[in-house]
């Protein structure tokens, strides 16, 4: 494989004894492990953000003869990179993190549901689950504790960025297309075959691993009140080191910016295409749950980029990727993109792109999936912030496409 | 010894099946295996592991037309998806597009008339930090350039030259 270096700052990943917080958490209570996490704050690295202690303790609470535990590794949103140097490089953190989760909630087995994309780590993944049965930390009576096995599996995804969504997910593990459910019920109580299953993203499960190890405290000391601990970001577009950032939620985009030499800047996306995008007039804004949230995407548009085409990209990607299941999102990302086709040639009147932002606003609300209700978002978040960049262009020479 | 090819797709779909189990959720796992080996899932793939997990051919054929790494049309022996996504597209996607089609011969979604490569666009690959990126197969290659897409490509040619018994056949 010939894929370069990706850039990094210091990460906490490489500090920690890889299963300190797994041999930890086996010498606790099920519900002192759970508590420990909810102490930390730790919320979910995927970009919803739910508390992962709230999650654990729901599946826990099932009755249930069988219990799942998935890894979510399905990474998929534009401009989302991070899972990808987690697995590749700190895989044992990313399973001990879902051992204990296994062990937290109940479960006997865990699923790592791995994108297509990323065929060529599936060989050091298993390589790496093999020698940790060889060493007892999975399988059939895993640190000493007799009664009790955890055994992971690995699930290739198929390409379908909707099976990232936790539903869809499951369904594509199932057989199944992948069409998200409607929830309720949560996958907590009925997941994978009916089961109760709780699905983390790859950072989450690691994260969880780290404050084991390290304790609560020491995930809360950094961050802010509401989104406590740190994150990892995938970097790219116009900047001069792209690459996978380590910073304490609350980051303001301009340190970002700072860092990874992209200060230039006319607008970053962040949360990847159903994420937001920022003029740099909001560079002062922070990244966390309570200002900008993200799963840890952000996009550098330098002051050259045309945001219109931007916004065409994201809308070509919905289009795509819509599952198709619901009017709103198969039919309006269509209508948003001939929208965007329109003021390309410089042929959309105001009133028209107000109808757009209006037909954006119903798909937030109105679409059966996050996928729908998200993909607006880059649209009129543009719309917003560059208007005058967008409205009356003169009727282009096509490029050479 | 000579096996004709269906009676060849039909005896790895057993044998997957041995390994995978017979419950629904082995369908998808089932068919990347025909899809890895044979580059497509036929009519009669469909149909062989419809029996063997009790499920109507139609359930098999939804699932196939939903994901875009599985095709029931003849495919490449190597498949070359190239990211179109914002990151690579930034980075110069439509300059690689162009050569890669100058390079094959062909459009998007087309295969070259030796079966030997198909071109396909790909949503995000997880390399927007090292684009324009593109996958053939399992393999990854990032900060492609328009001069490099001949190399990478005469890389796979020699390849299939030296493995020519494995060329994927008509089933
Ligand atoms: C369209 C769509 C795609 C998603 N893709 C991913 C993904 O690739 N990885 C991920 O961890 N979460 C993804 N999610 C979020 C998951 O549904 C789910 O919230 C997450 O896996 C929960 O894990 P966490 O609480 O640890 O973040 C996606 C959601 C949607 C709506
Ligand atoms: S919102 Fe889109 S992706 Fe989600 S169910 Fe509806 S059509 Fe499918
Ligand atoms: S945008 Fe091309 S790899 Fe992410």
């Amino acid at each position: 494989m010939n894929t370069m270096k990706t850039n990094t700052n210091h990460l906490s990943f490489s500090d920690i004894d890889k299963d300190a917080g797994l041999k930890k958490a086996f010498s606790m209570g099920r519900a002192d492990i759970i508590s420990e996490l909810n102490h930390s704050g730790l919320r979910g690295r995927g970009g919803a953000g739910f508390p992962t202690s709230v999650k654990w303790n729901l599946a826990a609470a099932a009755k249930s003869d069988q219990k799942f535990v998935v890894c979510n590794a399905d990474e998929g949103e534009p401009g989302t990179f991070k899972d990808r140097l987690i697995l590749a490089e700190f895989p044992d953190l990313v399973i001990a993190g879902m051992t204990i989760a296994g062990y937290a909630i109940g479960a006997s087995k865990g699923i790592i549901y791995l994108r297509g994309e990323y065929s060529y780590l599936r060989q050091s993944l298993e390589e790496v689950l093999a020698r940790r049965r060889a060493q007892g930390l999975l399988g059939k009576g895993l640190l000493g504790k007799e009664n009790y096995a955890f055994d992971i599996e690995m699930r290739m995804g198929a390409g379908a960025y909707i099976c990232g969504e936790e539903t869809a997910l499951i369904e594509s593990l199932e057989g199944h297309r992948g069409e998200s459910r409607n929830r309720p019920p949560f996958p907590v109580d009925t997941g994978f075959r009916g089961h109760p299953t709780i699905v983390n993203n790859v950072e989450t499960l690691a994260w969880a691993a780290c404050i084991l190890a390290k304790g609560a405290d020491w995930f809360k000391a950094m961050g802010t009140d509401k989104s406590a601990g740190s994150k990892l970001f995938s970097v790219s577009g116009d900047c001069e080191r792209p690459g996978v950032y380590e910073f304490p939620m609350g980051v303001t985009i301009d340190r970002l910016l700072e860092a990874v030499g992209g200060t230039h800047a006319k607008a970053v996306q962040v949360g990847g295409a159903s994420g937001h995008c920022i003029p740099a007039a909001e560079f002062k804004r922070t990244l966390a749950f309570e200002d900008v949230p993200t799963g840890g995407s952000v996009i550098v548009f330098g002051p050259q980029r045309d945001m219109l085409a931007i916004a065409k990209n994201f809308l070509e990607f919905f289009t795509e990727e819509s599952c198709g299941q619901c009017t709103p999102c198969r039919e309006g990302n269509e209508k948003l993109l001939e929208g965007v086709r329109l003021l390309e040639a410089g042929k959309c009147s105001m009133t028209y792109l107000k109808d757009l932002c209006a037909l954006g606003e119903t798909m937030q609300l109105a679409s059966k999936c996050g996928l729908g209700q998200s993909s607006p978002n880059a649209f009129l978040s543009i719309v917003n912030h560059f208007k005058s960049e967008i409205l009356g262009r003169k009727a282009a020479a096509p490029a050479g496409r | 010894m000579l096996v004709p090819v269906q009676e060849r797709l039909r005896l790895d779909i057993e044998k997957w099946i041995t390994q995978y189990g017979n419950d629904r959720s082995s369908l998808i796992p089932m068919l990347q295996e025909v899809q890895k080996k044979y580059s497509r899932i036929s009519e009669y793939a469909m149909q062989v592991i419809a029996d063997q997990l009790s499920i109507h051919p139609v359930e098999v054929h939804g699932v196939v037309s939903f994901y875009s790494y599985l095709k029931e049309a003849h495919k490449g022996r190597f498949e070359v998806r190239l990211c179109r996504t914002i990151a690579c597209d930034m980075a110069g996607r439509d300059r690689i597009a162009q050569q890669l089609r100058n390079e094959l011969g062909i459009n998007f979604g087309e295969t070259t008339p030796d079966g030997r490569f198909s071109l396909e666009w790909a949503n995000c690959l997880g390399m927007c930090d090292q684009g324009p990126a593109l996958l053939v197969n399992e393999q990854v290659f990032t900060r492609v350039t328009p001069e490099s897409i001949h190399d990478i490509l005469a890389r796979f040619r020699r390849e299939m030259d030296i493995n020519v018994f494995q060329q994927a056949e008509e089933h």
